[in-house]
């Protein structure tokens, strides 16, 4: 009875803190909705407040979607983001595989070199960048920008991924090459559904500075074919005149698509498929 | 057919040799069972002969043909692991069909093999099942039906009852006896169990640090040990080992089983004290300390009263003694 007493009284705890990280995480984000239907002017007399009759404005995202192409920007930062995204995981599970599978020689110099992207910031290497972007003519293209976010998000994945693989059941691997499953196989459908919820971890981490860059799509991508959502937003922040309105819409637009990728991921995140495969 | 030969094979891990010359005969349709401490190379033995392990130096054949560079799905061998390993994504069924379906076998044929070792091994109401919806011992049953399928000339068992509770194990130990009974196949199987070793084996190798120390039957192993490891190692509680000096015997050591070393109260050849008693119910055992030759184990069927510090006297059966020469080589009369 006691200790059914107790652990009621941790866990309404545990829920009290995790309940006010979340609102303060939460804050932000819910001022930057509100704000976006209201009136400029409603905007700085109260930013606190919910729209009301009067203060319901809709004048932000109307000015979004008339100004510029908005739904273009949001194209390409959706091609670029579940591109890169999609490289990021196949190739890091890829390396990640060979560096924890097989034994070679270099194996472990092959895995530092892999990994050493991690505490390097690819924007030191802007220049060069830009300059083989040229070289190749690929500038203006979101070819350019994929190829960028594959190279910064692959350290981290290959990172995390080849820990994660060194703990699937060797036995289990073994089982599928006696049963003439080919490495490819035992890579596709034997490893990769079993490290789901690492992948899933590695996506919402590679993901989210995709979308929120402006560094990359500003240098190597600024037309207006291949602007993305975060650089088509900077347009109404000028340097004397912001309209506020406009670029909180715009912010509360961005959130949409990345929060339905992070639901989609953060399902395989809980789910335990891993069950029943060893003891 | 299944006839498996080893001839001087060794395998290294970088600079260090884990497997250092291993010749090794198994005929058509012998149960063999490696036992040897924990890290002697059993399981790499096993993994060179399932192909999972390239082999360093020397041959493996089967039938007579060399398999050293053959993938292991064409080796015609099938491999129970410890941990089941089974497929987490596929039911029960196709689990057991994978590796006839990967060879191309027409799915009438593959249904036909499968529902056979279902039947062999009582699997016919998990057959829908994924194996996160099995218990322990359902799961190795199904990794052994996975085994049955394929008919290959070479069952390969990785300690498989290593994972199962000890009513289980022994289930099990029963049923791996009756389908080696049944299908005549070759096996070979990796265990820490003594008993498991003893009651299923046709023939069993004890391995040491990569090295083959004896190769036999179970009773002549147990009976006529080459060397003090092998007699120390086979028959739990373990062999007593007496020094023969003391004894009057020309040997450098006695090797003594437990039951053979008679106690008394009153009179006999060692002096000691009682140092710890174990009552099993059938038997008994007792932990004597002596002065001379440490602690012994003395093994009585039934149940005995022998009180703790209590004075006694031991005597070894002479003719039931092992002798042994200084660098643990058995001396044979
Ligand atoms: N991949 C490897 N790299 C280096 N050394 C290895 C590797 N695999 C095994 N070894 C070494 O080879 C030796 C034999 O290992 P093995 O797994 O065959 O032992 P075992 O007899 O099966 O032991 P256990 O009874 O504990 O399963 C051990 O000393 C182990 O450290
Ligand atoms: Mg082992």
């Amino acid at each position: 009875m006691s200790t059914a007493r107790h652990s009621a009284a941790r866990s309404i705890a545990a829920h009290g803190v995790l309940i006010l990280y979340t609102v303060i995480a939460l804050f932000p984000v819910f001022v930057i909705v509100v704000n976006s239907f209201k009136s400029r002017r409603a905007i700085f007399a109260d930013p606190l407040a919910l729209p009301t009759a009067e203060t319901f404005d809709m004048v932000g995202y109307q000015t979004v979607l008339k100004q510029g192409d908005f739904l273009l920007y949001f194209q390409n930062s959706m091609v670029v983001t579940v591109a890169s995204l999609f490289f990021v995981l196949l190739f890091g599970a890829m390396a990640a595989f060979a560096l924890s599978e097989y034994r070679f020689r270099g194996n472990l110099l092959m895995g530092l070199y892999l990994a050493l992207g991690i505490m390097i910031p690819i924007r030191l290497g802007t220049v060069a960048i830009l300059q083989i972007m040229v070289a190749s003519g690929l500038v203006n293209t979101l070819t350019a920008l994929i190829l960028v976010y594959t190279a910064q998000g692959l350290p981290l994945a290959v990172f995390i991924l080849s820990e994660f693989m060194r703990g699937v059941s060797d036995d289990l691997k073994n089982a599928g090459r006696i049963d003439g499953l080919s490495e490819y196989t035992i890579f596709f459908r034997l490893v990769l559904p079993l490290v789901r919820p690492a992948m899933a971890t590695v996506a919402v981490f590679t993901m989210i500075p995709i979308w929120n860059d402006l560094w990359f799509p500003l240098i190597l991508a600024p037309s207006e074919a291949t602007k993305t959502i975060t650089l088509g937003s900077q347009v109404f922040i000028g340097q004397f005149v912001t309209n506020w309105n406009a670029v909180l819409a715009a912010l509360g637009l961005a959130i949409v698509p990345v929060l339905i990728l992070y639901l989609i991921f953060s399902r395989q995140l809980i789910r335990g498929i891993t069950a029943g495969a060893v003891k | 057919m299944g006839d498996l030969t080893l001839s001087n094979v060794t395998k290294s891990f970088g600079a260090t040799q884990v497997i250092k010359g291993v010749d090794l005969e198994v005929n058509d349709g012998e149960f063999c069972v490696f036992v040897g401490p924990s890290g002697c190379g059993k399981s790499t033995l096993l993994r060179m002969v399932a192909g999972l392990e390239d082999v360093t130096s020397g041959d493996v054949r089967i039938d007579g043909e060399r398999i050293n560079d053959l993938a292991p799905a064409k080796r015609e061998i099938a491999m129970v692991f410890q941990s089941y390993a089974l497929y987490p994504h596929l039911t029960v069924r196709d689990n057991m069909g994978l590796a006839l379906k990967q060879a191309g076998t027409p799915k009438a044929e593959i249904a036909a093999a499968t529902e056979k070792a279902a039947a062999m091994l009582d699997l016919g109401p998990l057959m829908a099942r994924r194996p996160s919806e099995l218990s322990g011992g359902q799961r190795q049953r199904v990794a052994i039906g996975r085994a049955i399928v394929r008919t290959p000339k070479l069952f390969l068992f990785d300690e498989p009852l290593s994972n199962l509770d000890a009513a289980l194990r022994v289930a099990t130990r029963i049923e791996i006896a009756r389908l080696h009974r049944e299908l005549g196949a070759t096996m070979i199987y990796v265990t820490h169990d003594q008993v498991e070793a003893m009651t299923l084996a046709d023939k069993i190798v004890v391995l040491r640090a990569g090295r083959v120390e004896q190769v036999g039957r179970p009773m002549d192993i147990y009976n006529d040990p080459d060397n003090t490891f092998v007699a120390g190692f086979i028959g739990s509680p373990q062999m007593n080992f007496l020094k023969s000096g003391l004894l009057g015997l020309r040997s450098d050591r006695l090797g003594i089983r437990p039951e053979h070393l008679e106690i008394s109260t009153s009179a006999g050849q060692i002096e000691g004290r009682v140092s710890h008693v174990e009552k099993l119910g059938g038997e008994t055992l007792t932990y004597v300390r002596t002065p001379d030759h440490e602690l012994l184990t003395v093994r009585q069927f039934g149940e005995h009263d022998h009180p703790v510090e209590q004075a006694v006297w031991l005597t070894p059966d002479q003719s039931r003694a092992f002798h042994f020469d200084a660098e643990g080589q058995r001396l044979r009369a």
